[in-house]
């Protein structure tokens, strides 16, 4: 069997493997361990939490017909989730995709098993084989210990998407996981740390429950230190109207490290470009983990409240920062959720991605470089699994994979790229997205670092990489918690607009009045 | 008797597949997608998609991208059948197409890559750790079914030669509702039973995966959500948010 598997992966790892016997294979596949992980179980929500998003408090007394009512309503609903629960054909392609699956050995974790959780109960109440030949098609009753089995792996699935890349027939086992966790909530079993995130976007505007108060005086500090560093007065405004650019950012930008330096740079190429912008307190979060459950409706809510803020605020155009998933929402969803944006400036992209405007500034030159700032760094990059594969950037296909790029070619004099099977389109997840970057995860988080850790130490080996940059909050904060696990100090993973913060080259504007902020004390 | 047993089950099996399966595929085109889900990279453009779907379709894209022996065993498979589909139009035509004649005889060889590529497949299934996890007795059975069609129709021709025209005079019949005598020829009445067999769970089993495949979203969505809005019906209707904040700020 071991000569098949190394075949088994796909085009070049065969060859790359006896290249080099020393450097760790990204894409090694561990023997199936039955039940590794069948203990972690992420922490329950508790009754408020649920509550606040709709979903009942506790596990309902008639549990089981509410969640079968709910799997047909889903199928009535979403097509994606009907056709892919008929068509997969167990062909296996998927079995060594996932890197939870890589990372844990558990085989659970293999996509198509982790599809088959639910796909069996389907079929058991909703098809004619499962009906009447159930044992034959793998169809079985919903019980209870089928729904904690759900909960416990439907919650070490990160919604990457690499399982649907590799199918033929097109199957993505996030659809399946986030209407596992639709039916979940639905029957009052929510996880702790998403429904409790989502309550406090609806209570305050952002994740971490930041009041429009605690928010000015961070930004207040952010402005000092940048004139510290500078000698120039940067700005970051909030809540300020008739701003031209509404930035939506995810609050781990104001607070966590590296994220912090990235918003630093969002500023400064604001500013370089001189156009007015601004944050807003009602709209401070760019996550959107209505996402990560499944859920249409607490998805649309939070989406909704940029649409109020851009109203509000009297934008005319709407920039997004460094964020995996909020990038998916907003290219992807955002339009459906909260548009249509007649009322913002048709000229530009609805959304905008804050690298399309940096790419944008550097390409026309308004901004200046200074490439040398960063050759204290040997960077590659970490495609993030929700814009390499839920989204898309500039106008050609795949612009994901070439804007932070030549972003970051333009700020870096060494870029190397790391092994082709683990970057763009064939990225790994983090190992922390979907919900996951809770610490009672950390085990599933840490062992799901592995393809990329190897593959980043693959690039350490090959080219001297010092530093890896990402686009995504949840990436960044994900990476510079494991990357002391496998050897690599947590300053080694770097917001891309950190690295285009110090590159930057600012000039001081004899006009910096226009910029005062004047909406501050609204609240 | 058994020409008049034949002829029920083949009616019986055309029906139910022909009903079933567009009962499905109306289901599927009339369940609404209420999100832009392509898989990205993904085409921005119908063309595109429509090119995506043929290098899927034709050339069996990500499965050659994700897992060469699958690919290669299910290419196989999947070309030679439709080979040996092509060639069996001749039971069914009279005069015979030109093209049909064409294809003939690798139409015959192609049963022998067609077996070779389900017993490639089977042995995936049997030896490979992961596959054998996922494989359900269905999975088996349904190889099981088409291994036993290729071999026995390879036995019409091969082991027990059939009187073939007689088989293509019941076939022409069955057509104009004239059941005629039916060879009764072991190898045939397998090949035949088998067939109708697979015909009949077609509509209710993963081989749904054939029509399945033009409804998967995440292949069959253009990629340009930021310059069309995508709406569906039912999110239509959800009760409308408010268009400005209310109080603001509270917390």
């Amino acid at each position: 069997m071991a000569p098949l598997d190394k075949n088994d992966a796909s085009g070049s790892s065969a060859d790359k493997g006896a290249a080099d016997a020393s450097s760790p294979d990204p894409l090694e596949i561990p023997r199936l361990s039955c039940g590794a992980m069948a203990d972690l179980h992420s922490f329950e929500a508790a009754p408020e939490h649920n509550e606040l998003l709709g979903f009942p408090g506790e596990l309902l007394p008639n549990w089981k017909e509410v969640a079968i009512a709910k799997m047909g309503e889903l199928a009535e609903k979403n097509r994606a989730f009907r056709v892919y629960l008929d068509t997969c054909v167990k062909c296996g392609a998927c079995t060594d995709k996932c890197h939870y699956f890589l990372g844990t050995g558990d085989p659970k974790n293999m996509p198509v098993a982790r599809q088959d959780l639910l796909r069996s109960v389907y079929r058991r109440y909703f098809t004619f084989a499962g009906k009447y030949f159930p044992k034959l098609v793998g169809a079985r009753d919903l019980t209870r210990e089928v729904l904690d089995e759900w909960y416990t792996y439907y919650h070490q699935c990160s919604q990457c998407r690499r399982c649907a890349v590799s199918c033929p027939y097109g199957i993505d086992t996030a659809e399946i996981s986030m209407a596992a966790r639709e039916i979940l909530d639905s029957v009052g079993v929510g996880q702790k740390y998403c429904n409790e995130i989502i309550g406090k976007v609806k209570k305050t505007g952002n994740n971490l429950g930041l009041n429009p108060k605690a928010l000015r005086a961070t930004l207040d500090d952010l402005e000092e230190d940048l004139l510290d560093d500078t000698g120039v007065e940067v700005k970051i405004p909030l809540d300020q109207k008739g701003a031209e650019i509404l930035l939506i950012t995810p609050s781990a930008d104001f607070f966590a490290e590296p994220h912090i330096d990235g918003l630093l740079g969002y500023a400064k190429v604001f500013h370089s470009a001189g156009v007015s912008w601004t944050l807003s307190s009602y709209a401070s979060e760019a996550a959107n983990f209505g996402m990560f459950i499944g859920s249409y409706e607490n998805m649309r809510e939070v989406a909704w409240r940029i649409r109020q803020a851009a109203k509000d605020l009297g934008v005319r155009r709407i920039i997004f920062g460094e964020c995996g998933h909020a990038w998916r929402v907003a290219y992807s969803f955002l339009n459906t959720l909260a548009g249509p944006f007649d009322f913002l400036d048709q000229n530009y992209p609805i959304p905008q991605h804050i690298l399309e405007f940096t790419l944008d500034e550097i390409e026309s030159g308004r901004l200046k470089i200074d490439k040398s700032k960063n050759d204290d760094y040997v960077m590659t990059f970490h495609d993030s699994c929700n814009v390499a594969r839920g989204a898309a950037m500039g106008r050609e296909e795949g612009g994901q994979f070439e804007v932070p790029r030549k972003v970051l070619r333009a700020v870096c004099n060494h870029y190397h790229d790391m092994d082709p099977d683990t970057i763009r389109e064939n990225t790994f997840c983090c190992g922390g997205g979907g919900g996951l970057l809770t610490d009672d995860l950390m085990d599933l988080r840490i062992k799901g670092a592995k393809p990329r850790m190897n593959a980043l130490r693959k690039a350490t080996e090959e080219h001297g990489v010092t530093h890896m940059a990402a686009i995504c909050a949840i990436c960044k904060t994900q990476f510079s918690k494991v990357m002391p696990k496998y050897g690599y100090g947590m300053d080694r993973i770097m917001s891309v607009h950190q690295l285009v913060a110090n590159a930057v080259i600012l000039e001081k504007r004899e006009t910096d009045a226009a910029e005062k902020p004047v909406a501050e004390e609204s609240t | 008797m058994l020409s008049t047993l034949y002829a029920v089950l083949f009616y019986v099996a055309t029906i139910l597949l022909v009903v079933g399966v567009t009962r499905k595929v109306i289901i599927y085109a009339r369940t609404p997608a209420p999100l832009k889900i392509p898989v990205s990279p993904a085409p921005r453009t119908r063309a595109g998609v429509v090119m995506r779907m043929l290098r899927e379709v034709l050339l069996f894209q990500s499965l050659f991208r994700s897992n060469k022996w699958i690919w290669a065993f299910g290419f196989l498979f999947h070309w030679s059948m439709l080979l040996v589909l092509l060639r069996h139009l001749r039971y069914f035509t009279e005069p015979v197409w030109w093209w049909v004649s064409l294809i003939q005889p690798f139409g015959i060889y192609a049963g022998f890559t067609m077996l070779a590529g389900l017993l490639g497949l089977l042995a995936r299934r049997i030896v490979q750790e992961r596959i054998r996890y996922i494989s359900g007795p269905s999975d088996y059975l349904m190889l099981a079914l088409l291994i036993l069609i290729v071999l026995s129709g390879l036995a019409m021709r091969f082991v027990a030669p059939t009187d073939i025209v007689a088989v293509k005079a019941y076939m022409l019949g069955l057509l104009r509702f004239r059941i005629l005598e039916l060879p009764a020829a072991a190898p045939l009445l397998v090949h035949l039973a088998s067939v109708a067999v697979l015909m009949i769970v077609f509509p209710i089993s993963k081989l749904m995966h054939a029509p399945g495949l033009f409804f998967a979203p995440s292949r069959t969505q253009v990629d340009n959500a930021r310059e069309f809005r995508h709406k569906t019906a039912w999110a239509d209707q959800l009760p409308p948010l408010p268009d400005d904040i209310p109080a603001r700020g509270e917390s």
